[in-house]
């Protein structure tokens, strides 16, 4: 009975670890995998215990160059994305003009398309207008997707924000300029960090759209997609395990700094109530 | 509060024009801000719309190396849909499953982060959002590992006569559909928890201490308080979900394969534009035939 008790009680709890379980299974297949020494290409069996993958994740240099490749064209497309991104953003919280609608429209639509129709229609373009495709097709495609999500991020934390500390400076005799580089931008620097920091990540990932846009420049989603037919190296699960231990590394800092940052706030006392810092 | 809700914030409504945005070079300003970012989206989204649009249309027997001649050829449309109703068909049904399987997984998941983890949230909720952290292909490929015919999974399986001697999990209907609910699971569960974090207590106290069971409880309080976020998780689930081919070639056969199978081997390898753009625009009219019936029943068209 008193089972039973517990169980009702907490059911809900054991599901979502289970649920955790599922969602956590492969990673740790993947970190267990980066340690194997397969018996053959194409089997992806556990076999052996080896550090080899570690001591030489380039053994196969095509991977490498593919990784490589990849963060380039992530970086290229996050800073072209984030600063396109940002200034929309601005325009469509802090200023109103004819048109919002629509420029919403415009910028919700690339998140609710399948990526299949937007990798499709892309290469329709490049294809007809002639644009042979490599890495800067791959480039344009990655801006075009991320825009919207650096948009999205930037302008919930412009939202959020307290205006009367721009405001204040401006009454302060602050310029235009001063008060944008010294009050503005500091206050939204974290949401555009965070979203610099999705637009790689989306970047980096992404298949589909680049698989229409590539032609034969091979980022390491695209290396991961042909060797899975030919075998796969082991090494990609120490790159796998690697992007995943710098991902966890980079929330354990950020949740770390934010949690200073709130106990500052609570040795400067009781501040008058600034509702855009506690919520973000 | 109340006085804050004065002051204007910036969220939601547009904020009072400042005095400096009376001058001309300040009506141009979010113009200007716009441009860039708009034109990137007008021309490399909205115009290859267009192109693919045209696309579809064109003559079905010219080919990449002669070249298309517009011709616009509307058969091309019941033609691919002659061709591959069956995969347009085994999309929409995979997609189907693992979002009934997602909701089962994902309602309990969010509903315990949100109201009954306490202080371990933050913690689950990176949980959640792991799986993104790593490669969508390397952790697809993962599965091949564990239901792999040699692997643990299989194994206990025939030995439990769950599964035939000779039974499979992996190239099987069974592993696309865990694939998909897998992949996408975290698009579900991010905006649910969102939904379900705002849901006070004490409305299903208030219920309970109106004689509701637990069950009617949830039904008429919980589920639908959650309602925003059930639908916004749903559709970002379900848009990926039926526009994927990754699980279906890698944890499946051809026989699992999807309409993005078709849609990938048109425009890369048979090189047969018409008939890539025809099943793309398919498609696309489809997803959202599905989103705007699915919005209209639910009833919260806020959401977009």
């Amino acid at each position: 009975m008193r089972v039973s008790r517990w169980l009702a009680d907490r059911w809900v709890m054991i599901v979502a670890l289970l649920v955790l379980g599922y969602l956590a299974l492969p990673i740790l297949v993947v970190a267990g995998l980066s340690f194997n020494r397969p018996s053959s290409r194409l089997s992806y069996d556990f076999n052996e215990f080896t550090l080899d993958n570690w001591r030489q994740p380039c053994a196969t240099s095509d991977m490498c160059d593919a990784v490589v490749r990849s963060v380039q064209i992530g970086f290229i497309a996050t800073v072209v994305a984030t600063v396109l991104g940002t200034l929309m953003a601005f325009a469509l919280v802090r200023h109103r003009f004819r048109g919002r609608s629509g420029v919403n429209v415009l910028i919700f639509l690339p998140m609710a398309t399948p990526e299949l129709v937007m990798g499709t229609s892309l290469l329709a373009l490049f294809v007809s207008a002639g644009v042979p495709l490599g890495f800067w097709t791959i480039v344009i495609a990655h801006v075009m997707f991320c825009v919207s999500f650096v948009v999205v991020t930037v302008k919930a934390r412009l939202a959020g924000m307290d205006r009367r500390l721009e405001e204040a400076a401006m009454d302060l005799y602050a310029s235009e300029w001063q008060t944008f580089r010294r009050i503005t931008l500091p206050l939204v620097l974290p949401g555009i960090v965070a979203a610099a920091l999705l637009a790689f990540s989306l970047s980096f990932d992404d298949f589909i759209i680049t698989n229409f846009n590539a032609g034969t420049t091979v980022t390491f989603p695209m290396y991961v997609w042909g060797a899975a037919q030919r075998g796969i190296p082991p090494q990609v699960n120490v790159i796998g395990t690697a992007m995943f231990a710098i991902a966890l590394l980079l929330v354990g800092l950020s949740s770390l700094r934010g949690r200073r940052a709130r106990r500052a706030d609570l040795l400067a006392g009781p501040a008058p109530a600034h509702p855009a810092r506690r919520s973000s | 509060m109340t006085v804050l809700a004065q002051v204007p914030t910036g969220s939601g409504q547009p904020p009072p024009t400042p005095p400096a945005a009376r001058s001309g070079r300040h009506r141009l300003l979010p113009y200007l801000l716009l441009l860039p970012g708009a034109a990137w989206l007008l021309i490399f989204f909205g115009v290859p719309l267009l192109q693919l649009a045209a696309a579809s249309l064109y003559d079905p027997s010219g080919s990449l190396s002669t070249g298309y001649a517009m011709t616009w050829a509307f058969g091309n449309y019941p033609d691919v849909l002659q061709a591959y109703w069956p995969q347009f068909l085994r999309s929409f049904g995979y997609a189907g499953v693992a979002l009934v399987l997602a909701l089962l997984l994902g309602y309990p998941l969010a509903y315990a982060i949100a109201q009954k983890a306490g202080r371990w949230k933050n913690l689950l909720l990176v949980c959640v959002v792991a799986p993104m952290f790593t490669s969508f292909l390397v952790r697809t490929l993962a599965w091949k590992t564990i239901l792999s015919d040699n692997g643990a999974l299989v194994g206990v399986l025939r030995d439990v006569h769950l599964l035939a001697p000779d039974g499979r999990l992996l190239a099987t209907p069974f592993a696309v559909v865990l694939g998909l609910t897998y992949n996408f699971l975290p698009f579900l569960v991010l905006p649910l928890y969102a939904s379900l974090e705002r849901l006070d207590h004490r409305l299903l106290e208030a219920a309970s201490d109106l004689y509701a069971s637990p069950v009617q409880a949830f039904r008429r309080v919980t589920l639908p308080l959650s309602m925003p976020g059930l639908v916004a998780g749903t559709l970002l689930f379900f848009i990926p979900a039926s526009g994927d081919y990754i699980n279906a070639e890698l944890l499946g056969t051809p026989n699992e394969y999807m309409i993005g199978n078709v849609i990938d081997s048109a425009f890369l390898v048979r090189l047969d534009y018409p008939q890539g753009a025809a099943l793309s625009f398919l498609l696309m009219a489809a997803i959202l035939a599905v989103v705007f019936g699915y919005l209209r029943r639910a009833g919260t068209e806020e959401v977009l």
